[in-house]
Order: structure tokens, then C-alpha cells, then sequence
């Protein structure tokens, strides 16, 4: 094998045995609570993936976990731990909803673009204060993302409940978007050429999240600004001696991050509910994290890994509701022994493939 | 009775991976002798002796000590056989005393008081016999250099070792502590202990050692009498072929002054005084030397030259025009033909996890060759091979990890990237830490004709043969101080030495 062969076949191997090994011990589970572990995984396959309805709802949640995944890849890549996905989001909400609301009247044409850019702007600005706190002050940028989500939080419930709520409303929710700033529905243009599916929230958003990460992987691979932020990602000193400053990088950085975690209210806000709801990111920024680990911070990874945790959290609805003895904390389960073997034990997998490719003994590392 | 030989290896094969680190080593260390091992980065010596003191097990093969075959599994196995060992980087919690460090992995039991009693009173001994000068109270992270050292031959001492193996001892230490350090070494052979000595500076093989071996690419390819040797034949064998040991050079021509800089002062964060008032001139077409002990301002005076660091007062002028201080900016200087070599190339000059082609463009992503809006990865990747083709960088291949080459072809790297962007003024740190023999040999010679075409160099070294080899004239730093100027013919080491320790030669 050519070295680029071997690489390559690094590349699908590794992950392929890591998200072995962690069915493999979730099916251990699913037997220890006396299920037949087949029969689950045939479940979560078949509600995944096996109806246009099962797959809609993949994509859809695939959607959200691309952008949260993106979100924490691109904060990755320039060596920052953005554990403040999940606030972004929701503050992005917040943009995305008062746009629509402050021009109802407009053609959907000019209110959508208009709210993706709020909702980008409301989730960078909420990703500013961290990251400017981090570059001039040295505060470490995960405490503060982290302090910044129960900020989002508190400020979402406090402006639901007394500001944003419609008179006469009892639930903490806004009012309703107008039909313009509303992403076009899959069902709905499926309809139109004659196509009956069942309906799902899957959303224009989901193109969107495609793009943003053939974006990504543009701006980080093949423009100036992406190469210097990746320098200042893995070593700062190299990134001083180049002239790059590494403390722009991290602004930089942290201000497409938030952008990126915007998505999730486009696809959850403009896409699937149509108004802002109290709690709407459902911690979805969080699993972002995890997306991001198991993509190893690669736009690619972070599409593969988003469409992996789609299936799971699609699958294990749909399990939960066929097989009532494996609740959805079954799903965490999966998914924590997913991030396990593909982010702790990667390393290990990997020093055992690679030697079983040059097929000889796993190498030990000098000291 | 203690037999002829203290440690034997026997045909010990070591593998990593693909790479047989060791291949069938037999070495033999006579009882009482002082026995050097010479080889290239990677040869294999400090594998071997690894292996020797237990940090992880051969293959294949035996080794024995004094004649008896030894199962070493682990350090203190070694230590237990009287093995002891003094690491090149320095095996010490600098938090901690000195006789706490001592104690580490001997504490005697589980309460500290009765081990520390024992360590104290043999410190005293030895301390009597060798005046080390160590205080066994003084914190470690107040100590030199050189006196961290003597804590680690300390170590060694207190647990009985009779077998000490120094692994590149020198490397931190002024010619005059070296000198004392040879002299302890001398009196510990004496008592009859043997020594093994790792070096790569053919001169103190020569001047301290019994026998010594060069190992090249995992073998042992010969053992020498010292006496009956040659630098050139050691360095023969080290390669594998001939090598010019010093570089030729011709006369010098100075052009006009490019480089001016004026009474720069820096103090540290910590508010130590780093640079004090340093002034110096660059020519065209010399190389100026700067020598001194590693840590005397010489890495914060290129750092304020390169820009990379601002200093608190003084000025800095570029063909003649001063400098402001927004235009010290290492992107701006690189406009200005003032390139910069940095000393530690794999913490600032290169980023290792990229490939070589990513390296290779660090501090020129904004040359319009490189692409307009996106990058042209075609010819950067093309950019990249010229560059290693030009420079003997091995493999040639810009798609590589920039981790995966050696020390040595990693310089070249980052050579081939200052240097074939001609530059009017290069800065260059310490060109040839840790590069084999055969590359210092094309790298000298890259310098030399360097400065030939006309360009203004400033040469840091701490490897005094050389800046006595390539340098026009030599300025000595101590203390942030710059304590004289020499010309190359004018002066010797020990000349040097005094400077680099502070003392002017009048004084002395």
C-alpha cells in the first residue's frame, strides 16, 4: 500500500472501529436490561432511516447538529474550547425572532436572508464578550462560554415570559413568525411537484448546513485568514513569529462560531416551530461538542458525525416509543460510549490500525 | 572480583515500528574507564542507554554487569545494579529542595525523617570530598544550570552508582564549568568508577575519554583506542563519509552598515533585567557572531530585532532609517528584507502538526504568488518542493507531516524558507542544535555563501567551535551585557569563556 492508500484507509477505518466498539457495549446494555440487542438496533435503523417520515426527522436533527458541530469545530481549530454553543444559539433566536417580527410585511425573499443574518449577528455578538474577554484579559474561554449560557438562559426566560409573550398568552413563547420569514419546507415543496411525504420539520435549513460547512472547510483549507487561524490554533509562538496575531485569531474565531451556532435557531425557529419557544436549542449545543470530537474538527467529520447523532437521536425517539424498557437515557448512553471510544480511545485504535496496515506489531512510542 | 568489562550489551535490538532503533548492539565498557559514545541524532545512543537503565526492554539480546547477566526492568533495577544516570534535560521538581529531589524514589520508608537524615549526612560527605557547592536546602528552581547538574550527578552519587552514564553533559555549560565538570569526572574515575559519556562534540571525546564508540543507524560501527584517534576519523565513521569538519571561508567584505541598534533595554515580566543597553552594527556581506551561555539575553535581543518582542527603550535603524515602533512587526520586517531564523524552530519557526508545505509557508501566506482570495495550494505545494529539492530536505515531499522529518531536515526547512526569499538581513539561532554532522556541513556552507552575496548576518550560537568557524567578528553576551567584541583570529576559547562568565581578560 501506497502511504496516501494507507492514510485513507486510516481515515475509515479508525472511526469505523471505534463506533463498532461502542455498539458493541451499548448492545452489552441493551442485554443487561434484558432486551435483544438486535432487535434494537434493527428499531433504531428502521425508524432512522427506513420511512421518508424516519428520515426527514434525521435530516432535521442532523441539521442541528451540523451547525452546533461546526460551531465547536471552527473554536477547534483555533485552539479554543467554545462550550457556548448552546447559549449562541439561543441568543441567535432571539435575532432571528425580533427580525421577523419587526417586518412582517415583507416578501420572504428579503425577511429570510434578513433574519439569518440577525440570528448570525445575535449568536456572534453572544460569543464577542468571551472571546474578547479571552484575548485582552486571558479569561479562560470555557469558564466564560459556560457562565454565558445560564446568562442566555436566564435573559430568554426573563424576555419570554414579560416581554416577548403576546397578551392573554399563557405559555413563555412569542408571538407567531410571519409566513416570510418561515424556511421553506421539505413536505411543502415536495408537494408541490406531486410528491406526497409525510410531514416533517425538515427545512430549507438543512441545504444551508451543508453549505456552511463546505464553506468552513474553504475558509480554514484555502484562504489566508483560515491558515493563520489554524497557526494560532495549534501554536501561538509560530503564529507571533508569522505576524499572525493570535489574539485577532481568537476574536475571529469565536465570532463565526456563533454565527455558526445561529443555525440552530434558523432550523429550529425559522424551520420547524415558526415561533421562539422557551428552551427551544434543547441542549443541543452541547452535543455539538460531541460532534465535533468524533469529526475530529473537520467540516467532512462534523457532516459524518451530525448525520451519525441525527440517526441516534431520530432512532432512539422512535425506540423509545416501540420498546417502552429502553427510555431515551438509553440514547445518552449510545451516545456517550460513541464520544468515549471516537474521542478518549480514538488514539488507541488508531496505533493498533495503523500497525495492523504495516502490518506489524502495535508501535510503542519512545518516551 | 569485579570483572574486565563493568556493563556488556549483547547483539540488543530495539525496534519502533518500522525503525530498528537498535540492531544487534555489543558494546563492551571496560571497569574503571571513561568510555565515550559519539553518534548522528537518531544513531541510537540514547536508545541504548534506555534500555541500559530499565526505561523500556530490548527485543532481543543481554546485558550484563559486571559480568553477570542483568535483568534491568526497570530504573531502579538499574540503580539497585549501581547504575546511575545524568539526563540532558534535567530530571528535577524545581519546586522542591535540593535534597528532597535527591530523596525522590529513595525516601527510606514511610516516614521522610530517617531517609533524609541518611541523604543528609552522605550529602555532607560528598560535599566534603567534591565540593560541589550545592546547599541541600536551596530550591532547585533557584539554582544555575550548572549547579542542577551537579544535583543530578548528586543523585547518582548518594545511591552508590559505580556505573554513571552522562547523557550530553556539556550542552548547558560554559567552557570554564565544563573544565571543572571534567575534572570531577576525572577524580570519580579515578576512585574507580566508570563512566559512560554521550556527546556529540568530537572534542571532549578526545579530550576526557578511554575508548569510544560511534554508533550510526542502530549499529555500533566501531570502537576506537581515543589516544589512537582522530576527530576526522570519528566524524568518518559517524557518517559514513568524509566530512569537512570546518568550514572554508573566505576573506571578508564588508559593505555599509544596515542593521543600527541603539542602547536597547528590556526587562522581563517577572521585572528581571533582560537586555542592558545593548548596541550593535550589521554590515553587508558579515556574519556576526553572538556567543554566550544559553539565557544571557541572546534570545530576547533576536526576539527585539525580529520584533517580536518590544523593547522598553533604545532604537533600531534599517539602512539607516530609524525604526518606529509599529513598523517592528514581524510581518513588516519581512517586507523589509530582514528575515529570521529562529532559534527553537519546532516551537516557533515551524507548526508541526501541519503538513511541510503549510510550514513552509509560515510568515509569507500573504506573497501573491500564493493565490488571490483563496490560496493556491498547486503552488504552494510547488513553492514548497523547490525549496526542499534546493535544500536537501528529505524526504522531498511537501505533503508530509512537518513532525515526521528529522531535526535535521527540519532546519533545512526552515532555512530554505528564510533564505531563498533573499533577505538583506538574517537573524539566525543556534543554525545547527541538534542536526548531524553531514548537515551542519551544507548548512555552514549555505551561511558562508550567504554572506559572500552580500547579506548582513547575526549568528547565535551557543556552540562556541561555531561561531569561531563562521563569524567575522564575535560580540560575547553575559547577563544581558554585551561584555566584549573579538575578531575569530584574535581570540580562543578561553578568551571566550571568561567573557561568556562575565570577567573581562584584563581583570582575569
Amino acid at each position: 500500500m501506497s502511504p496516501r492508500q494507507r492514510a485513507l484507509a486510516e481515515a475509515v477505518l479508525v472511526p469505523l472501529a471505534t463506533i463498532s466498539f461502542a455498539f458493541l457495549i451499548s448492545g452489552l446494555v441493551v442485554l443487561i436490561i434484558g432486551e435483544n440487542p438486535l432487535v434494537v438496533a434493527r428499531l433504531m435503523i428502521a425508524g432512522s432511516l427506513g420511512s421518508s417520515e424516519g428520515l426527514g426527522y434525521t435530516l432535521f436533527y442532523t441539521t442541528d447538529f451540523i451547525f452546533a458541530g461546526l460551531a465547536v469545530a471552527v473554536a477547534f481549530q483555533a485552539g479554543l474550547f467554545n462550550i457556548g454553543a448552546d447559549g449562541q444559539a439561543y441568543v441567535a433566536g432571539l435575532g432571528v425572532t425580533l427580525m421577523a417580527l419587526a417586518f412582517p410585511g415583507l416578501s420572504a425573499w428579503l425577511l429570510v436572508p434578513l433574519c439569518l443574518g440577525a440570528g448570525a449577528a445575535a449568536g456572534a455578538l453572544w460569543a464577542f464578550v468571551p472571546a474578547w474577554l479571552q484575548a485582552r484579559r486571558g479569561s479562560h474561554i470555557v469558564i466564560t462560554t459556560i457562565m454565558f449560557n445560564w446568562l442566555a438562559s436566564d435573559l430568554m426566560s426573563f424576555l419570554l415570559v414579560n416581554m416577548l409573550r403576546p397578551k392573554g398568552d399563557m405559555q413563555p413563547e412569542s408571538a407567531a413568525l410571519p409566513p416570510g420569514a418561515r424556511m421553506p419546507q421539505l413536505t411543502h415543496l415536495a408537494g408541490t411537484i406531486g410528491l406526497k411525504l409525510t410531514p416533517t420539520p425538515l427545512n430549507g435549513a438543512f441545504i444551508l448546513a451543508l453549505l456552511a460547512a463546505f464553506g468552513v472547510w474553504l475558509w480554514l483549507f484555502r484562504t489566508r485568514s483560515g491558515y493563520g487561524l489554524r497557526v494560532a490554533g495549534v501554536n501561538r509562538q509560530a503564529a507571533t513569529y508569522a505576524g499572525i496575531s493570535a489574539s485577532a485569531m481568537i476574536i475571529v474565531a469565536m465570532l463565526v462560531s456563533g454565527a455558526l451556532a445561529g443555525g440552530v435557531a434558523v432550523n429550529e425557529v425559522m424551520g420547524a416551530q415558526g415561533r421562539l419557544l422557551i428552551d427551544f436549542t434543547s441542549g443541543f449545543g452541547f452535543v455539538g461538542i460531541a460532534v465535533a470530537l468524533m469529526g475530529r474538527g473537520h467540516p467532512l467529520g462534523v457532516v459524518l458525525a451530525g448525520l451519525l447523532f441525527g440517526m441516534l437521536y431520530q432512532g432512539g425517539a422512535e425506540l423509545a416509543f416501540d420498546v417502552p424498557a429502553v427510555t431515551r437515557d438509553m440514547i445518552l448512553v449510545i451516545q456517550g460510549l460513541v464520544v468515549y471510544f471516537s474521542g478518549a480511545l480514538e488514539g488507541v485504535f488508531r496505533g493498533h490500525i495503523r500497525a495492523l496496515l504495516a502490518g506489524r506489531a502495535p508501535v510503542e512510542t519512545p518516551a | 572480583m569485579p570483572g574486565l568489562f563493568a556493563v556488556e550489551t549483547l547483539a540488543i535490538t530495539k525496534r519502533f515500528g518500522a525503525t530498528m532503533a537498535n540492531n544487534g548492539v555489543d558494546l563492551r565498557i571496560k571497569s574503571g574507564s571513561i568510555h565515550g559514545l559519539v553518534g548522528e541524532n537518531g544513531a541510537g545512543k540514547s536508545t541504548l542507554m534506555s534500555i541500559l537503565f530499565g526505561f523500556y526492554g530490548a527485543d532481543s539480546g543481554e546485558i550484563r554487569v559486571d559480568g553477570l547477566a542483568a535483568r534491568i526492568a526497570s530504573p531502579r533495577d538499574a540503580m539497585r545494579l549501581g547504575l546511575g544516570m545524568v539526563h540532558q534535560h534535567f530530571m528535577l521538581v524545581e519546586a522542591m529542595s535540593v535534597i528532597d529531589n535527591i530523596m525522590l524514589g529513595a525516601e527510606g520508608g514511610v516516614l521522610l525523617r530517617q531517609g533524609a537524615e541518611a541523604v543528609r549526612h552522605k550529602l555532607a560527605v560528598l560535599e566534603r570530598d567534591y565540593e560541589l557547592g550545592v546547599d541541600p536546602d536551596a530550591l532547585v528552581a533557584n539554582l544555575s544550570v550548572g549547579q542542577r547538574q551537579r544535583v543530578e550527578l548528586l543523585k547518582a552519587l548518594v545511591r552508590d552508582a559505580r556505573i554513571l552514564i552522562l547523557d550530553e553533559p556539556t550542552s548547558v555549560l560554559t567552557p570554564d564549568e565544563t573544565a571543572k565538570l571534567f575534572g570531577l569526572l576525572r577524580r570519580l574515575q579515578r576512585e574507580g568508577r566508570t563512566l559512560v559519556l554521550i556527546t556529540h562534540k568530537l572534542r571532549e571525546v578526545l579530550d576526557l575519554t578511554d575508548e569510544v564508540s560511534v554508533m550510526r543507524a542502530g549499529r555500533i560501527v566501531g570502537t576506537f583506542v581515543t589516544a589512537a584517534t582522530s576527530a576526522d576519523e570519528l566524524a568518518m565513521a559517524m557518517v559514513g563519509r568524509k566530512v569537512l569538519l570546518r568550514a572554508a571561508k573566505g576573506a571578508r567584505h564588508a559593505g555599509a552598515r544596515v542593521l543600527e541598534a541603539r542602547d536597547i533595554c528590556l526587562t522581563g515580566s517577572d521585572g528581571v533585567t533582560r537586555l542592558d543597553h545593548i548596541s550593535l552594527d550589521l554590515h553587508a556581506g558579515e556574519i556576526v557572531g553572538l556567543a554566550g551561555v544559553s539565557g544571557n539575553g541572546q534570545s530576547e535581543l533576536l526576539d527585539v530585532l525580529a520584533g517580536l518582542a518590544q523593547p522598553q527603550a533604545g532604537s533600531v535603524a534599517l539602512y539607516g532609517r530609524e525604526l518606529a515602533a509599529a513598523a517592528r512587526h514581524p510581518g513588516k520586517l519581512r517586507a523589509l528584507g530582514l528575515m529570521h531564523v529562529p532559534e527553537d524552530r519546532q516551537g516557533r519557526g515551524l507548526v508541526l502538526p501541519f503538513a511541510a508545505n503549510e510550514s513552509a509557508l509560515l510568515g509569507y501566506a500573504h506573497d501573491a504568488a500564493f493565490g488571490g482570495l483563496l490560496l493556491n495550494k498547486g503552488a504552494i505545494i510547488a513553492d514548497c518542493h523547490a525549496k526542499m529539492l534546493a535544500f536537501d530536505v528529505r524526504p522531498p515531499n511537501p505533503k508530509l507531516v512537518t513532525a515526521g522529518f528529522s531535526g535535521g531536515n527540519q532546519q533545512k526547512l526552515v532555512l530554505a524558507r528564510e533564505i531563498m526569499r533573499c533577505p538583506k538581513i538574517l537573524l539566525i539561532g543556534q543554525p545547527t542544535r541538534g542536526v548531524d554532522i553531514g548537515a551542519i556541513e551544507a548548512i555552514h556552507a549555505r551561511i558562508i555563501a550567504l554572506r559572500d552575496a552580500g547579506v548582513a548576518i547575526l549568528l547565535v550560537s551557543v556552540e562556541l567551535d561555531e561561531i569561531l568557524t563562521l563569524a567575522d567578528r564575535i560580540l560575547v553576551m553575559c547577563n544581558g551585557r554585551i561584555t566584549g567584541e573579538r575578531r575569530p583570529e584574535a581570540t580562543n576559547e578561553r578568551d571566550l569563556g571568561l567573557l561568556m562568565a562575565g570577567i573581562s581578560s584584563e581583570a582575569a
